[in-house]
């Protein structure tokens, strides 16, 4: 129970469904007070204070996890790691497969439960995730990453419903973080400042920016590790184009730390290569012929026709029209209508 | 059956004699200060209950001095008496609340304070020695001495009045926190010596929000409250006749009591270390296994988290604690189990269960009948 308003009410309609549940909130800093302040975070004294008087009402009994260790090695450090070998990463779903699935999972069923219920939007039937009936805040997308077992024994109470309704249900239940706003952007970067949060990790070093046309240093930058491909804004490049038009990120190369910009033509890609695949859905064994789906590439991301298929261990998907702005460490997860499939993080993309 | 609780150190039961002396009060109006009719009627309660607990606990009734709790007291006897000495070092022990250990560490941080904790063995225990090898290293300079009567988290007796005659041969004050004390143990202000004592109500079946600090003639600690000059100027404030009815009728009860109160609890808490032993053969048994408190049990389990025991007893409808504080909620290791030489692992594996003046036999045999149990899940769940 994050504080907020989903984890609240997926808590109490499972209670109400008969389920002996106990709330659990994770402590995910040894001081919190150096998480985000305010209402939108996820983590701070004030957010165990709402889950709290949120199991007061809902009537369970309550409990803070320090899972502050795990997720510190788990999601920040992998998080920092991550940007510095030119990747961008997506910390809740790193959470999501590490912590929420794994880490809690595990203590909870060695403590005698029988599954992990989050306020999570997605749909979840006989063991196969689906997307939320509400699109624009359906999560199933972070949740791609999870295995067949961590699934069996996971609980999304919230799928069938919109947020609107979440709310509604909220306020009817006597809940009062019925109206508190969503939590958005990285829970343990403070101040919303990804590029600063890294640069203290990860220090400046001036590097080049280099044009994939013409091979020349157009402009520079304070560390690599800021930039994510398909970035267009705050390049500060000293002159235009060639060719006059807008410039891109195209690739991060962290050990010359290089930033290599081009234009949007050059983003486009229609093959890409993911790792660690996971096979989550109906199917009943890894595709090594290819299969026709669809495959969402970020969050909140379009969703592109492809063909897919396993082969030496990676996923290799061709997709139906070319996409931009597909970085290395995000995830690639694979949908058959509102299915997921499974899911691979990706590693190249051309 | 309700759940057995066995965290009566944290807070016990109001007991009905203290609710019958406080509700009385409830419905009056006066202030004790006040100089018309209403208010001589509300001194008097205030005054007869000062007498009742100067009575019960071996004061005179002009050295107890009320306060809002026993947080209050600790806060005024380390603060007041450190300015009113206006000398730079505290000897305080490793193993004393946050009442106590915070306002020292918060003089250190503000008021130039040099904080020395005296070490404690590796049952919790503060020798005389210690007490001198500290003082005489620079007697002049010690403002205050600060050791509990008993420990509030592993129960173990601290030999207070031996420490109060050591640093009263140089001339120190001496205070004590006797929370967890009065009403378990004999508890005598005159014949121990000290100069300075910390009591509470709700720790011996009297209201929350009241407590005392009793000082010895002479000793005048800087107020850390000023305004109206209640309590002889050393604490100001008006005075609460209703809690601190409730609270002498909670002291002369509880303290009347204490002599059988001792010898039924510690058979209690015996039968409870004895069945804990039978059902988790590698528990260890925290604190003076001899000079402990009669209603405390503190045991640490080895592969356990402290935390996931509390949940699944708490599930199975037993009440104790893991005796540590929190901030969000999250544990930290016991300062009071490291400063026994504790690791951090073994520290965080434990629990306290306290007994009190409702335990019975039944709260026993229901911890008797889970324990194994929940101890074998929480070691199946690790040390996260």
């Amino acid at each position: 129970m994050s504080g907020g308003v989903d984890s609240a009410v997926a808590a109490a309609r499972i209670a109400e469904a008969g389920h002996d549940v106990t709330g659990v909130h994770l402590a995910l800093s040894s001081n919190p007070q150096s998480y985000r302040t305010g209402a939108r975070g996820c983590c701070t004294l004030e957010d165990a204070r709402d889950a709290r008087r949120a199991a007061d009402v809902i009537g369970i009994p309550f409990y803070v996890w320090d899972m502050a260790e795990r997720f510190h090695r788990d999601v920040v450090e992998d998080f920092v790691s991550e940007y510095a070998a030119g990747r961008t990463p997506n910390p809740c779903l790193r959470c999501n497969e590490k912590i929420k699935f794994a880490a809690v999972l595990d203590r909870a069923l060695a403590l005698g439960f029988d599954a992990v219920a989050t306020g999570h939007h997605a749909r979840l039937e006989d063991g196969v995730l689906r997307r939320s009936v509400d699109e624009a805040k359906d999560q199933s997308y972070v949740l791609g990453v999870l295995t067949r077992e961590q699934l069996a024994h996971a609980i999304f109470p919230l799928g069938d419903s919109t947020k609107a309704q979440v709310r509604e249900e909220a306020a009817r239940r006597g809940l009062t973080v019925a109206d508190k706003p969503d939590s958005h952007d990285i829970c343990f970067i403070a101040d919303g400042d990804t590029r600063a949060f890294l640069a203290e990790r990860l220090g400046a070093a001036e590097g080049p920016i280099v044009d994939a046309l013409t091979g020349q240093v157009v402009g520079s930058h304070h560390g690599a590790y800021g930039f994510t491909v398909g970035q267009r804004r705050g390049l500060h490049i000293d002159r235009p184009a060639a060719d006059g038009k807008p410039r891109y990120v195209l690739s991060i190369e962290p050990v010359s730390n290089t930033v290599t910009v081009g234009p949007r033509s050059s983003l486009e890609v229609t093959s890409i290569v993911g790792e660690r695949p996971v096979w989550n859905g109906p199917l009943p064994a890894e595709p090594y012929e290819p299969i026709t789906c669809t495959v969402q590439l970020r969050a909140h991301g379009e969703v592109y026709g492809c063909r897919a298929q396993v082969s030496g261990g990676e996923l290799h998907i061709r997709l139906d029209r070319p996409a931009t702005g597909v970085a290395a460490g995000q995830g690639a997860v694979l949908y058959d209508g509102d299915t997921v499939i499974g899911s691979a993080t990706i590693a190249s993309a051309a | 059956m309700g759940a057995a609780y066995l965290d009566h150190a944290s807070t016990t039961p109001m007991l009905p004699e203290a609710i019958q002396a406080m509700t009385a009060q409830l419905g009056q109006v006066g202030n004790p200060s006040s100089l018309h009719a209403a208010g001589r009627r509300a001194r008097r309660v205030v005054e007869e209950s000062r007498e009742t607990i100067a009575g019960a606990l071996g004061a005179r009734p002009s050295e107890v001095v009320f306060t809002a709790g026993g947080t209050e007291a600790d806060n005024l006897a380390i603060k007041g008496l450190y300015w009113a000495r206006k000398r730079p070092r505290i000897l305080i022990s490793a193993v004393e609340h946050h009442a106590a250990l915070d306002p020292a560490y918060w003089l250190g941080d503000h008021h130039g304070a040099r904080v020395e904790l005296l070490e404690v063995d590796a049952q919790g225990r503060v020798h005389p020695e210690t007490l001198r090898e500290a003082i005489s290293r620079d007697p002049d300079d010690v403002a205050l001495v600060s050791v509990m009567w008993a420990n509030n988290e592993v129960g173990t007796v601290q030999p207070v009045r031996v420490l109060a005659a050591i640093a009263h041969e140089y001339g120190i004050p001496f205070h004590t926190d006797a929370v967890q004390a009065v009403g378990q143990l004999p508890v005598s202000f005159a014949e121990s010596g000290v100069d300075a004592m910390t009591v509470s109500g709700h720790k011996v079946g009297g209201p929350v929000g009241v407590g005392a600090l009793l000082l010895a003639r002479g000793v005048d600690p800087v107020p850390v409250l000023h305004g109206g000059g209640q309590e002889r100027d050393i604490r100001s404030g008006t005075l609460d006749t209703p809690a601190i009815a409730g609270f002498a009728a909670a002291i002369e009860t509880a303290v009347a009591r204490q002599p059988e109160t001792a010898v039924r609890l510690s058979a209690l808490r015996d039968d409870l270390i004895e069945r804990v032993r039978r059902a988790v053969p590698d528990v260890v048994l925290n604190g003076d296994p001899v000079n402990r408190l009669p209603g405390n049990a503190h045991f640490s389990f080895p592969g356990c988290e402290g935390d996931a025991l509390l949940m699944l007893l708490d599930a199975k409808g037993v009440e104790c604690s893991t005796g540590s504080a929190c901030s969000a909620g999250v544990a930290q290791p016991s300062h009071v189990l490291l400063a026994m030489g504790q690791d951090g692992v073994r520290a965080r594996g434990s629990l306290r269960f306290t007994l009190g003046h409702t335990s019975v036999e039944e709260d026993v045999d229901r911890v008797a009948a889970v324990i194994g149990h929940v101890v074998e899940r929480a070691r199946r769940a690790g040390l996260s």
